[in-house]
């Protein structure tokens, strides 16, 4: 695997007056992998990534994605990322090609690059018969997987996904996660967060925060080791015990 | 340039793909024009009256037919004595009754002056006061016809010229107020409604991460209220002009120029609502209660500001839209020049421009 770093962050602080959502987190995301962002419900993941994908000022420290300083370069980060957010977050009252025009068009794609892509997309998941209908129409599973492939559309080197499978069916999240694989193959970065701890065994390394803090971060293999545990589930409970 | 026609495109989707929107936006002006200006109304017309005559001369048949030959009223019944006068108003079928003394055509003669007693069911006082102005015109016009038989040595008269609405229509006041209230809620409300609405959805948040900037976004949802409400604005002065022969005897131009301004300081406003509030019954609970109500009362749309208390007189200055009605009222009706509302439209430029500048930056603060 090329061990080009492409995020790395260096003491990442987020305060909200006293409250300290984000306490001087530092680590490195490789070109490549799946990196997953784990982390209980107000431990500041969501904060975290907020940052990295620039619509949130960091407080104090440093983080450089995709090659760009988030305080200073937000727009050019904005350019060089996919993001998927935890709703689902399409149009819809706009049909599947309007909404694939439309974030293509927001992400400066041309006409011709957008009717390629379109197409291509259209294809791939297999929406042929559904492409002009309203995607209010669609199945929830079939929403995120469109949902991933249109934070894909412009060819990001990395795509942040916040919880991406909540509320979706186990065979549909088998499939989004082989999606994320072929993906990942291809040399794009993937950042997720997720609550599903079978989903952290997936990734190539994750990290876990605990109270604004990374508690730990590796390979799935050698945490389990490392806590002397057979789950990932067991991994988060063990350390959130300790945090307690 | 590409990104901001794709994205107007697509806010233009969202608001003819919606009934409801749909229906604010083009029915609502249309409806609210005929309603106000066919249905709601100072004017009276065949007002159901009960006369009790206790001379009964040819004088007060004279005036009788008078009265009952104008359009405005109805000779509902007539009554002979005082103690029905009560029972008449309570069940209702009369809104006024008109009393002649006895021996009118004698007192008329002798004493030179003879009573005529009106009494109106003030439980509507508006109706009652139109009823008693109408039937004071018709006995004055009587009265001017009894003199020319009979000339006095000296008498006065009064001359009333009413400019700019002789005819008193309540229309002229409504085309205005209608126009201010659309333009208050197709800019204020559909545009917090609009951006909550991404709020709402998420779709903000993944606008946000795309490479528009925040600014982009504003006024891509904005664009399609200040074309639509410009659409609005000319079908309502449209209407009002062949519907109800609503004059503008001003400049078009300037017309356009104060409607412009007045749409931007409630789109301003409305990205600020959006600002504050998270759902779109927030939106739109706040657009309602905080800028449409204010604007129906304190604008002196309906009620005048001059007949206000002291305290709401003041409140009334930092309404938008009062010192838009008078500005379109005055050009409209008066045919005012920039020359004479300049005073108006600076106090309109500079609430504009402080409602964007708060805008602006309540939304950065909200970005943070």
């Amino acid at each position: 695997m090329n061990q080009e770093k492409i995020i790395n962050v260096k003491n990442l602080t987020k305060t909200f007056g006293s409250f300290t959502a984000v306490k001087s987190i530092s680590f490195d995301v490789n070109q490549g992998e799946i990196f997953g962002f784990l982390g209980a419900n107000g431990a500041g993941k969501t904060t975290a990534m907020k940052m990295l994908i620039g619509i949130s000022k960091p407080t104090s420290g440093e983080a450089v994605v995709a090659g760009f300083d988030v305080k200073t370069q937000s727009e050019m980060v904005k350019k060089s990322i996919g993001y998927m957010s935890q709703k689902f977050s399409m149009y819809d009252d706009l049909t599947i090609k309007e909404n694939i025009t439309f974030f293509g068009g927001i992400y400066g794609l041309s006409r011709i690059q957008i009717k390629e892509k379109t197409a291509e997309l259209i294809y791939e998941l297999g929406l042929e018969e559904v492409a002009d209908k309203l995607v209010s129409a669609l199945p929830l599973g079939w929403k995120q997987k469109l949902s991933f492939s249109v934070a894909l559309l412009h060819e990001p080197k990395i795509v942040f996904l916040d919880e991406p499978t909540g509320g979706v069916d186990p065979i549909t999240r088998r499939q989004f996660w082989e999606m994320i694989y072929a993906e990942a193959h291809k040399g794009t970065t993937i950042f997720v967060t997720t609550h599903y701890m079978d989903e952290a065994e997936y990734c190539d390394r994750v990290s876990i925060m605990v109270e604004g803090s990374i508690e730990a971060l590796d390979s799935p293999k050698n945490l389990k080791k490392q806590y002397n545990v057979t789950s990932m589930n067991d991994v988060f409970l063990k350390l959130a015990r300790n945090v307690e | 340039m590409k990104r901001f026609i794709g994205f107007v495109k697509k806010e233009f989707y969202h608001i003819f793909r919606d009934k409801r929107s749909m229906f604010i936006l083009f029915g609502m002006p249309i409806a609210q024009i005929m309603l106000f200006g066919f249905a709601i109304t100072n004017e009276i017309n065949n007002v159901n009256i009960a006369i009790l005559d206790q001379s009964k001369d040819s004088e007060t048949q004279k005036i009788i037919n008078k009265i009952n030959a104008s359009q405005y009223f109805n000779i509902e019944q007539k009554i002979s004595s005082e103690s029905q006068i009560e029972s008449v108003f309570k069940k209702g079928k009369v809104k006024a009754v008109l009393v002649f003394e006895n021996q009118f055509i004698k007192n008329l003669q002798t004493k030179k002056q003879a009573k005529v007693q009106v009494i109106t069911d003030a439980t509507d006082p508006n109706i009652a006061n139109a009823i008693t102005n109408y039937v004071n015109a018709i006995l004055q016009n009587y009265t001017q016809e009894f003199k020319r038989d009979s000339p006095s040595s000296y008498q006065i008269q009064t001359q009333t010229q009413l400019y700019y609405n002789p005819e008193l229509k309540s229309v002229f006041n409504f085309v205005p107020g209608v126009m201010t209230i659309i333009l208050m809620l197709v800019s204020a409300m559909m545009t917090s409604i609009s951006i909550t609405r991404e709020k709402e959805l998420g779709t903000m948040e993944v606008l946000l991460v795309s490479p528009l900037r925040p600014f982009q976004v504003i006024i891509g949802k904005v664009f399609p209220y200040v074309f639509l409400s410009i659409i609005n604005a000319t079908i309502i002065v449209l209407l009002g002009f062949f519907v109800f022969k609503m004059p503008v005897e001003g400049s078009l131009f300037l017309l356009s120029f104060e409607s412009i301004l007045f749409i931007i300081s409630a789109l301003s406003l409305g990205i600020l609502i959006s600002t504050i509030s998270n759902s779109q019954q927030t939106a739109m609970m706040i657009s309602l209660m905080g800028l449409m109500l204010p604007v129906i009362i304190l604008s002196g749309f309906i009620f005048p500001i001059s007949s206000m208390p002291m305290p709401m007189q003041i409140i009334s200055n930092i309404i938008p839209a009062k010192w838009f009605i008078i500005i379109i009222k005055a050009i409209m009706l008066k045919g005012a020049s920039i020359t004479i509302i300049w005073k108006e439209t600076l106090i309109l430029i500079g609430m504009t421009v402080f409602f964007i500048v708060l805008s602006i930056k309540k939304y950065k603060i909200r970005l943070e």
